[in-house]
């Protein structure tokens, strides 16, 4: 076992992690995030596991590199898109219509963020 | 056996970041958690001699990515309807 | 009833990331059926460049950059499209902040030249259009944030323009190559070095301008809608 094996089984374990967050949690953010970590995991995997050997692996490497860019450009279209969502529906989780709605946050819905 | 136990450290880094960014009730915690394991990301891949995937992940996953996310956590509200409750 | 689908769901997640685990300690028991480093390390010096990296993206596997250019510039036209504002370049939509501004006199030349330089490296150390690109766009949202107007992100030609350039000189390369005779995407001989160097510019030009446009076009309601952000 090499120390580049330690990280794709990182990369297993943040999937794992990941897809939990993404089922469980209901701000759809946190759910982006979640996705985020997920794909951050698959990549570990990739490269760790191509790299067994112990010697660098370029071309796992570089499909990794197209996709960390193609990774950042969805989560940003996914913001507009949540923001979008926000905007036509008032709600932040994808709560179905009849079950307790969630409120829009008011005005006081930075007090419990820093403070500004 | 230093290279273990550093390797060792930065995956239970990474590991407890990205709990943390799941389990952390506030928004904007959440965020900047999320940002910190974007930049233990890229020391995890030049721990794996990928210099180029920590360069451009130290630039987008820490960067872009986290301005993004902090301007859409303001506009969202920091901590409304973080768990499933 | 909630504790229990909290058990599933924890069980479900749990067996996902033990099989995957099984499945990779299985993979790692066994040998590479071929040695791609090695055979990259022969075929290095028909590439073109000196990067194995740089290499695989943009000479042995450029057909998936061209393909990821394609993915990027789709969705920069979805963002695009989604926001509401007629102008991606508001004034009110700015945030002006004097400490911001000081800063970024000094910040968004270095990164420019950063960006020169990370561009440039690619052909022979670990850089290229990718991490360029992201320089640019990274220094692109400080321009935004700190107030310093930017017209060409208003929608007209050089909008598009930037947005489809990275794309369609691939694409162009691509195809001209396939007519003179050659396979679809071989660049012809002698000539790697040079199609390469110009595709990575467009391709950081590109990309960097799909970046920042994702991220202006996030704000789709500020000004005229009151409801999502009320205390500005």
């Amino acid at each position: 076992m090499t120390i580049h094996l330690l990280y794709a089984f990182a990369g297993v374990a943040l999937c794992g992690i990941g897809l939990f967050g993404f089922i469980r949690l209901d701000h759809l953010l946190r759910k982006l995030m979640a996705f985020n970590l997920m794909g951050s995991g698959v990549f570990l995997v990739l490269v760790g596991l191509a790299q067994r050997v112990g010697q660098p692996d370029p071309v796992p490497q570089a499909l990794v590199l197209t996709g960390i860019v193609v990774a950042v450009a969805a989560t940003a279209l996914a913001v507009v898109l949540i923001r979008r969502y926000y905007h036509l529906s008032g709600q932040i989780t994808l709560a179905e219509p009849g079950r307790e709605p969630v409120k829009k946050p008011a005005a006081d819905a930075h007090r419990e963020g820093p403070t500004e | 056996m230093i290279e273990w136990l550093l390797d060792g450290m930065l995956v239970l880094a990474l590991l407890t970041t990205a709990v943390a960014v799941l389990a952390s009730r506030n928004l904007f915690r959440a965020v900047v958690m999320f940002i910190a394991f974007g930049l233990l990301m890229a020391l995890a891949w030049v721990r794996l001699q990928a210099p180029d995937i920590a360069l451009a992940e130290a630039a987008i996953g820490a960067g872009l990515t986290g301005v993004l996310l902090l301007d859409a956590a303001r506009h969202l509200g920091y901590s409304r309807g973080g768990r499933s409750e | 009833m909630r504790v229990l689908s909290v058990v599933t769901m924890t069980a479900v997640c749990l067996a996902f990331a033990g099989l995957l685990g099984l499945a990779v300690w299985h993979i790692a028991g066994s040998p590479a059926p071929v040695n791609l480093p090695g055979l990259l390390a022969e075929n290095l010096d028909a590439s073109g460049v000196e990067h194995p990296i740089t290499a695989v993206l943009l000479n042995f596997r450029s057909y998936d950059t061209l393909l990821e250019i394609g993915v990027l510039v789709i969705a920069g036209i979805a963002g695009i499209s989604m926001a509401k504002t007629t102008s991606l370049e508001d004034p009110d939509l700015r945030t002006s902040d004097s400490l911001l501004y000081a800063l970024q006199r000094w910040f968004v030349p270095l990164m420019l030249v950063l960006a020169g330089y990370l561009l440039w490296a690619g052909s022979d150390r670990p850089g290229g259009a990718f991490q360029a690109g992201a320089v640019l766009a990274a220094s692109g949202v400080m321009m935004r944030l700190g107030g310093i107007p930017m017209d060409f992100l208003r929608p007209g030609v050089l909008l598009r323009l930037g947005l489809a350039l990275g794309f369609t000189v691939f694409l162009l390369v691509a195809v001209a190559s396939a007519l003179a005779g050659e396979v679809f995407l071989a660049y012809p001989a002698g000539f790697a070095k040079p199609l390469i160097l110009v595709i990575e510019t467009v391709l950081t030009f590109s990309i960097a301008m799909v970046l920042l446009a994702l991220f202006v076009s996030a704000p789709v309601n500020r000004a005229q809608e009151p409801e999502e952000g009320e205390h500005e």
